[in-house]
């Protein structure tokens, strides 16, 4: 009896084994470069998940209808195998391996959030597979020496460097006094150590220095200290949670500071929750579609804008816009290197020198890139309650002339 | 260690406030989960996903343009059938097992119900907005928002309605009864089934009710349940159980030390202060208990 059950586990791990080497993916299949992706389409990332989904397939639809990708006198479609990482690192590093040793693909697209992608370079790095990622910032995806890691997006800690720039700008170059709040996470904490930074080279004070638990929806003590310090900027990162929170509770516990300075309000969607309290916090983005970058494929951020709401039935967050460009990037990159060979695309990657829709491309040795700045934009509305995101800094695209102090609440 | 809190005490009013009043909304929380405990021996992991799905309804409420604080009244009713529902799948067949079997139930449940409520309602942050206004106190320098102060008595009518319904109705008696002893109860005639039916589902209806009080003071997202649950739990553990006067000490008791650490020694340690405390308190508990010799050998 024993070894009849050994014999059928036995036959049946063969017959598993040999189903699914059947199905299995190359690299290059007929006019396809088929590339690997673990996005996060279920968990709690799933919502930005699905955007960077929609921006790759955006892309993808776009460089195949427009020609596709010409290697070698050829020409060949992009294809991309999708898995869903459940939001979880650990998943999407065995989804990683997966891609890799199972279905054979050479090239990858990166997961959504910083944490999933650090999850995922060790073993994109083990296999030497070039991954062109479009959504993780962290500053220590870029300090650990990858070869083969290439981010689209500004690094984490650039995203509010600008808005303390501007405050000591309009305190006439002189330091400013900084509360800030910032959630326990890779991201965030990189965001810190920019502002770190930002407040040493302009001799800004740091007054409050709060770490917020992830779990954590309160921040009403951390309020009631900025009320009583009463600091020049205030600044908080802790993402979608983090932004909401903040702006209910400055409003109710009517908090006045010169200037609010965060990140993630753009997929937050702050006024459209909040309305009007939402009004004149500055906002960190990476892309807003008013800005002037071109390419042929998507020519510029209105039109992306406009194609993009054609297609899925909401207008793209960044997070779509940066998805799309890694595409992009990928197809400048085959057709430089003229080769699907993984160590020649690896240095075409490296010399990208390019523009498009989102912004300029060129990635520092550590991979992030460092030819593209972060904007800032403002919520501003308008007397019937309508709300805008206008971008203020940097001066070169601004649309709106940052409000600043911002007026009390008392005299709102 | 921050002593802003002493160079300007007026932050110490503030303190307490805040932490009484998010104290208040814990310890309703907190109350279903004694209850469930008590009688049915049941330590609910799903209790924290409860509320949050109490604060969807809500919140779709209030995007169907119905103020949300009518949520403190649609809510329960309809969480109260969740409850009796979750009852007839799943908790009836754990009742009577063993403590550890009933954490795996409802551990299973709320995993279920986090990606249920993720996939129904989609991953992002969501709140509904009152309009309440806030309250200012000594020259504007303490500010309460008004919804925390609506949570906190709504919060205390229902632990006060519940209290009085466990003494003065048929089924409140049959509900302490089976807390005592539900053998007894059964052979003198009290239907125990039917009792642990009604008890999760107040249990549910509770956690509505604090779950549409989070929708408009709080934020709420599928995955936000746990805190609520470890939450609850603590409060329930420094009270003891059966003791529904000490859950309302309690709950507000941690919600100002949580504050008090806060402004003392960082948010970084207020939930790890949190957590201390419970620990010195059981160890205190148990150092007691060893010195009275109560226990059986």
């Amino acid at each position: 009896m024993k070894i009849k059950n050994i014999i059928i586990t036995f036959v049946s791990a063969i017959a598993i084994l040999f189903s699914t080497s059947v199905v299995s993916f190359a690299k290059v299949v007929g006019d396809k470069i088929i590339l690997g992706a673990a996005v996060s389409l279920t968990g709690k990332y799933s919502s930005n998940g699905v955007h960077t989904q929609n921006g790759y397939n955006m892309a993808v639809e776009r460089i195949n209808s427009m020609g596709g990708v010409k290697v070698g006198g050829k020409t060949y479609k992009f294809d991309i195998i999708y898995y869903d990482d459940e939001s979880n690192p650990k998943r999407a590093a065995q989804l990683a391996e997966r891609l890799i040793s199972q279905d054979k693909v050479e090239f990858m697209l990166g997961p959504y959030s910083s944490g999933l992608t650090k999850a995922m370079a060790p073993v994109t790095e083990k296999y030497g597979v070039p991954m062109v990622e479009a959504n993780g910032a962290s500053r220590s995806l870029f300090t650990k020496g990858y070869k083969y890691l290439f981010a689209v997006l500004a690094p984490a800690n650039l995203y509010l460097d600008v808005a303390i720039r501007t405050a000591v700008e309009l305190n006439g170059g002189k330091g400013v006094r900084i509360a800030q709040a910032f959630e326990q996470d890779a991201f965030s904490q990189d965001v810190r150590l920019g502002i770190l930074d930002a407040a040493k080279d302009t001799g800004s004070e740091i007054i409050i220095d709060d770490k917020l638990p992830k779990e954590l929806n309160d921040m009403a003590a951390t309020l009631a200290k900025v009320k009583a310090v009463k600091p020049d900027v205030l600044v908080v990162s802790g993402h979608t949670k983090g932004a909401l929170t903040a702006i209910r509770q400055i409003a109710e516990m009517k908090v006045d500071v010169p200037m609010l300075a965060m990140t993630h309000c753009d997929a937050a969607k702050l006024s459209k929750q909040h309305g009007k309290n939402s009004q004149y916090a500055l906002c960190a983005s990476q892309w807003h579609k008013t800005l002037t970058y071109k390419d042929k494929w998507f020519k510029d951020g209105m039109t992306y804008d406009a194609d993009f709401t054609k297609m899925f039935g909401y207008a793209p967050p960044y997070q779509a816009a940066e998805s799309s460009a890694a595409l992009l990037v990928f197809k400048d990159a085959f057709e430089r290197a003229n080769s699907f060979d993984q160590k020649k695309v690896r240095d075409a990657l490296a010399a990208t020198d390019m523009q498009t829709f989102y912004g300029n491309i060129k990635f520092a040795p550590g991979g992030q890139n460092v030819s593209k700045p972060m904007v800032l934009f403002q919520v501003m509305c308008d007397s019937a309650g309508k709300c805008e995101n206008k971008v203020v800094a940097p001066l070169k695209w601004a649309s709106a002339e940052l409000i600043h102090p911002i007026p009390k609440w008392s005299e709102r | 260690m921050d002593l802003l809190i002493f160079q300007a005490p007026i932050l110490m009013i503030q303190a307490s406030m805040d932490g009484i009043l998010l104290g208040i909304l814990f310890a309703l929380i907190a109350y279903g989960m004694a209850l469930q405990w008590g009688v049915m021996n049941i330590i609910n992991i799903a209790q924290g996903d409860l509320v949050i799905l109490g604060g969807y309804i809500a919140y779709f409420m209030y995007l169907y343009g119905i103020h949300p604080a009518w949520g403190v009244i649609v809510s329960p009713i309809i969480m109260y059938f969740v409850g009796i529902g979750i009852y007839k799948l799943v908790i009836n067949k754990v009742v009577d097992r063993d403590l550890f079997i009933s954490i795996l139930a409802t551990f299973g449940i709320s995993i279920l119900f986090m990606q249920l409520m993720n996939f129904a309602f989609g991953a992002d942050v969501v709140l509904a907005n009152s309009g309440y206004g806030t309250t200012m106190l000594f020259d504007n320098s303490v500010t309460l928002p008004n919804s925390k102060i609506f949570a906190a008595i709504i919060s205390i009518l229902f632990a006060i309605g519940l209290v009085l319904y466990m003494k003065k109705s048929k089924l409140g008696r049959a509900i302490r009864a089976t807390a005592q002893n539900a053998r007894a109860a059964k052979i003198l005639g009290v239907d125990t089934e039917k009792v642990y039916a009604a008890t999760f589902g107040i249990n549910a209806a509770l956690c509505g009710v604090a779950g549409a009080l989070i929708s408009i003071t709080f934020t709420i997202h599928p995955y936000m349940g746990l805190p609520y649950t470890i939450r609850s739990f603590m409060i329930v553990i420094v009270a003891g159980l059966g003791n529904l006067p000490g859950v309302a000490m309690s709950g507000m008791g941690l919600g100002v030390f949580e504050e008090f650490a806060d402004y003392i020694l960082g948010t970084e340690f207020r939930i790890g202060s949190v957590f201390l405390l419970l620990v010195l308190i059981l160890v205190y508990r148990r150092f007691k208990l060893s010195k009275k010799r109560e226990y059986l050998k």
